[in-house]
C-alpha cells in the first residue's frame, strides 16, 4: 500500500512549523482578515435559518447511514454511473489512483489536462506524477492557480490562497504571466486570470475534477463553486475524469437538499453557490464524450474501521472549523503540514496517513470546542482529538517525560494523602512549575505565587 | 441545604482563596458547607492528554468520594464539563460504574449554575467597587451552556462597573497541556486576549475558571498590565473594597 496525504509524512511537526509562521506578520494578518470575513458572513446566513439544527442533525444521520452501508452505496453508485455511460475505477491508494489517471490521459495521446476543485489529487500528489509522465496539469480554480503559479502550498480547504493578499497576487500574476501592466483591483486580477485560463479551456481535451457529492441512486456527481471555471472545466473537454474519496457518496438525489443548504452557508457564507454542476454519465452531443470516476480509498477504510473516530468521514470540506479556530487563526494552514489543515486536518491527516505520522497534529488544539459548534455535519472534533491522543499514548509514542508526569499525577490523585504530600513539596519548592521544567510556560507567563496553605489545610485547621 | 464542595485540585493547591470565597457566599445565603478531605481531582488532565485508564481511576475516586453527597458545588466549569461530557462514556459497559455516574451527575453544579438554577438567587449581597470585565471560558459556554449566568450575578453586585470584553467567547489559549506542548501558539492566543482586556480599561478580569485565569493572569503579570485576574466567586464574596 502507498497511502500518502500530500507531503504530510515529510512535513515538520506542528510546533516547529508554527514557530516559523508566528513570525510572519503578513501571513497572520491575511489569515485573520480573511477568516473573520468568512466567519461573519457564515454567522449571518446561518442565523437566518430557523431549521439549522435540524439540517445538521439530518446531515449527520445521512452520513452515519452512508458509512454503515458504504459497500452497498458504492456498488449502487458504480452500477448507476456505468449504466449512464460512465466508467468507474477503484483506487486503493494514491499511487494506484495516479496510475489509472495517467493511463486514461495517455490512452487519448494527450499531454495536458485542466483541473478544478480537487483536494484528493493534492492528496495523491497527482500533479507531480503527471509531470513525471510528461503531462502538464493546469489548475483552473483561481486560488489553485495562484498556488500553482507561485509553487506554493494551499493553506485553507476552501480558499487555498487565503494567506496571500491582493498585492502579493498582483505581483505573482505579473511575474508568471509575463504582464507588463496590471491593475490592482480584484476585478483586474480576475480578468488577467480569465484571459490566461480561457486559452486553456478552449485548447485542452481532458478535464479533471473532484466532487462534493456522488449520488448512489443516480450515479451523478456534483461540484459546487463560485467562479464558473469549474463549469467550463467539466463541460468543455472531450474526456472528463472525476476523483472522489469513497466517503463522498450520498444515497439519493433528495439528500442534496440537505447538503446544498449546509455547504454554501458553512463554507463561504452564501445562501447558494453561484455554480452547482451535477452530471450523470455521458450525454451524446452534450459535454464530454467519455466520463471516468475514480473512487479513492487511500486510508479511508482504516478510518471507517475505528468506531470512535469514524465520523471524521462525515466531513464535507466546508472549512467552517478552520475559520472559527483560534489556533488556525494564529498560524494559518501551513503549520498543519497537510492540504487538510485546521481542526479537521488535525484529525483527518493522522488517521489517513497512519498514526505513526503527523503525531503532533492531535495536540494542535486547545480543545475549545468552537469547531464542533459550527460543524454542519456534527463531527465532534475535540472528542476525536482526545481519542487520537489516547491512541498515541497506547502505542507507547507519547514523550517519556509526559508519561512519567502523568503516572506520578495519577498516583497522587488516587489518594488525598498523597496529594497533600505533593502539595507540601510544591510549597517547599516555592517555584513549582519552573522547578519541574516548564520553560514554555514561563517564556510568556508568570507563575502564580504558591500559597502558604492549601484549601484542604485551611479547612482541616479549623478555617483560621 | 447541605452543599458539598468539590474545589478542584488546582484551586486547592494554588487558589485556596477561591474555595474560601465559595464558602463565604454559600454560608451567607444560609447553607451549610462540607468539604470531603478524600477528594482529589476530576481526571480532566489525564483524559484530555490521552491517559484513559488513569482518568477512569480518578473518576472512580471522585464517584466514591461524593456518592452520597446531596449537592456538589464545583467552582470550575471545565471540571464539570469533564464530568458531564465524558463520565457517562467512560463508565459505559460497567453497570456499577454507569449507575454511580447516573446517580452523582445530576447533583453536580458549577458554582454559578448552583446559585441561579438550584438556589434561585442572582443577588448574593456582594459589593465590589471596581471596573471588571468578564471572560467566558470555552467549557462554560460550549459544554455547560452557561449563557449569561455569570453576567447576571455580576450585574447584581453593588458598586461594580462591568465592561463587555470583545470576543469574550474566543479561547484564551490555555487548553491544559496545550499551553505547554504548543506554548508559542498558546502565548499568541493569550496576546489577543490580553489586548481585548486592555481595550476594556478594566482593572479586574474575572471568569468562572481559575485555569484560564492562571494563564491570562500570568501573561498580564509578565506584561505589568495593571490588570488582575479574580475568580467570580471572590467578587461575589466581597463586601467591601478588597
Amino acid at each position: 500500500m502507498s497511502i500518502h496525504v500530500g507531503e504530510a509524512a515529510e512535513a515538520p511537526d506542528f510546533k516547529k512549523a508554527a514557530h516559523v509562521l508566528l513570525g510572519n506578520k503578513q501571513v497572520r494578518a491575511n489569515v485573520r482578515r480573511a477568516t473573520e470575513t468568512i466567519r461573519n458572513k457564515r454567522a449571518n446566513v446561518v442565523g437566518e435559518m430557523p431549521d439549522w439544527e435540524d439540517l445538521r442533525n439530518s446531515a449527520a444521520a445521512i452520513k452515519q447511514n452512508v458509512l454503515r452501508n458504504l459497500d452497498t452505496y458504492l456498488e449502487q453508485f458504480e452500477a448507476a454511473c456505468t449504466k449512464a455511460g460512465g466508467k468507474v475505477h477503484w483506487a486503493r491508494d494514491a499511487d494506484e489512483a495516479n496510475r489509472i489517471i495517467i493511463g486514461i490521459i495517455q490512452g487519448h495521446q494527450q499531454t495536458e489536462i485542466i483541473k478544478v476543485k480537487t483536494m484528493t489529487s493534492d492528496e495523491t500528489r497527482l500533479n507531480v506524477a503527471l509531470e513525471a509522465a510528461g503531462i502538464t496539469p493546469w489548475e483552473t480554480d483561481l486560488a489553485d492557480l495562484i498556488i500553482q503559479l507561485g509553487h506554493d502550498k494551499p493553506s485553507h480547504i476552501v480558499v487555498p490562497a487565503l494567506h496571500k493578499n491582493k498585492t502579493e497576487i498582483r505581483e505573482l500574476f505579473m511575474r508568471t504571466m509575463g504582464l507588463t501592466e496590471l491593475g490592482s483591483k480584484p476585478e483586474d486580477l480576475a480578468a488577467a486570470a480569465r484571459q490566461y485560463l480561457r486559452e486553456r479551456f478552449l485548447r485542452v481535451k481532458v478535464g479533471f475534477s473532484g466532487a462534493n457529492f456522488a449520488v448512489a441512486e443516480t450515479g451523478s456527481v456534483c461540484v459546487v463553486e463560485s467562479e464558473g471555471n469549474g463549469r467550463m472545466c467539466v463541460t468543455l473537454p472531450d474526456v472528463m475524469i472525476t476523483m472522489l474519496g469513497i466517503e463522498k457518496i450520498i444515497p439519493s438525489f433528495d439528500d442534496l437538499e440537505v447538503f446544498l443548504q449546509l455547504l454554501p452557508r458553512s463554507a463561504t457564507g452564501e445562501r447558494m453557490n453561484p455554480y452547482n454542476s451535477i452530471w450523470t454519465g455521458v450525454t451524446p452531443g452534450d459535454g464530454p464524450k467519455e466520463f471516468h470516476v475514480i473512487l479513492l480509498d487511500n486510508g479511508r477504510t482504516k478510518v471507517l474501521a475505528d468506531g470512535e473516530s469514524r465520523e471524521t468521514l462525515h466531513c464535507i470540506r466546508c472549512a467552517a472549523c478552520l475559520n472559527t479556530c483560534p489556533v488556525y487563526r494564529q498560524t494559518g494552514g501551513h503549520a498543519y503540514g497537510s492540504i487538510y489543515s485546521g481542526p479537521i486536518g488535525a484529525i483527518l491527516t493522522p488517521q489517513l496517513q497512519g498514526m505513526e505520522h503527523s503525531q503532533s497534529l492531535p495536540y494542535a488544539s486547545s480543545l475549545c470546542g468552537a469547531c464542533y459548534e459550527v460543524c454542519p455535519v456534527k463531527i465532534n472534533i475535540p472528542e476525536i482529538l482526545i481519542h487520537l491522543r489516547r491512541r498515541i499514548v497506547e502505542n507507547g509514542d507519547a514523550p517519556q517525560t509526559e508519561r512519567i508526569g502523568m503516572n506520578m499525577a495519577a498516583f497522587t490523585f488516587a489518594d488525598s494523602k498523597r496529594l497533600g504530600v505533593a502539595q507540601k513539596l510544591v510549597q517547599l519548592g516555592n517555584k513549582p512549575m519552573e522547578a519541574i521544567g516548564l520553560p514554555g510556560w514561563s517564556a510568556a507567563r508568570d507563575m502564580p505565587v504558591v500559597p502558604k496553605e492549601t484549601f484542604r489545610e485551611w479547612w482541616a485547621g479549623g478555617r483560621k | 441545604m447541605l452543599i458539598s464542595l468539590f474545589i478542584a485540585c488546582y484551586n486547592d493547591s494554588l487558589f485556596p482563596e477561591t474555595g474560601k470565597a465559595v464558602v463565604t457566599v454559600l454560608e451567607r445565603l444560609g447553607h451549610t458547607i462540607e468539604f470531603r478531605q478524600a477528594q482529589t481531582c476530576c481526571g480532566q488532565m489525564h483524559y484530555n492528554t490521552g491517559y484513559y485508564p488513569e482518568a477512569v481511576g480518578i473518576m472512580r475516586h471522585f464517584l466514591d468520594t461524593f456518592k452520597d453527597a446531596e449537592v456538589i458545588c464545583v467552582p470550575s466549569a471545565s471540571c464539570v464539563a469533564m464530568m458531564r461530557d465524558h463520565y457517562p462514556k467512560m463508565a459505559a459497559g460497567d453497570p456499577v460504574l454507569e449507575a454511580a455516574v447516573a446517580e452523582v451527575l445530576p447533583r453536580v453544579y458549577e458554582f454559578t449554575e448552583l446559585l441561579i438554577d438550584k438556589l434561585g438567587v442572582t443577588d448574593v449581597g456582594a459589593t465590589y467597587p471596581h471596573t471588571v470585565t468578564l471572560h467566558t471560558p470555552c467549557h462554560s459556554i460550549r459544554a455547560l451552556h452557561i449563557g449569561d449566568r455569570p453576567q447576571r450575578l455580576l450585574e447584581a453586585v453593588k458598586g461594580i462597573k462591568l465592561i463587555p470584553l470583545a470576543n469574550a467567547d474566543q479561547c484564551c489559549g490555555f487548553g491544559g497541556t496545550f499551553a505547554i506542548k504548543n506554548a508559542e501558539v498558546s502565548a499568541a492566543m493569550l496576546n489577543e486576549k490580553m489586548q481585548a482586556i486592555a481595550e476594556t480599561g478594566a482593572t479586574i478580569c474575572t471568569a468562572g475558571d481559575n485555569s484560564c485565569l492562571m494563564h491570562i493572569g500570568g501573561g498580564l503579570s509578565r506584561n505589568n498590565a495593571g490588570v488582575r485576574c479574580v475568580h467570580i466567586a471572590e467578587i461575589l464574596a466581597s463586601q467591601g473594597t478588597s
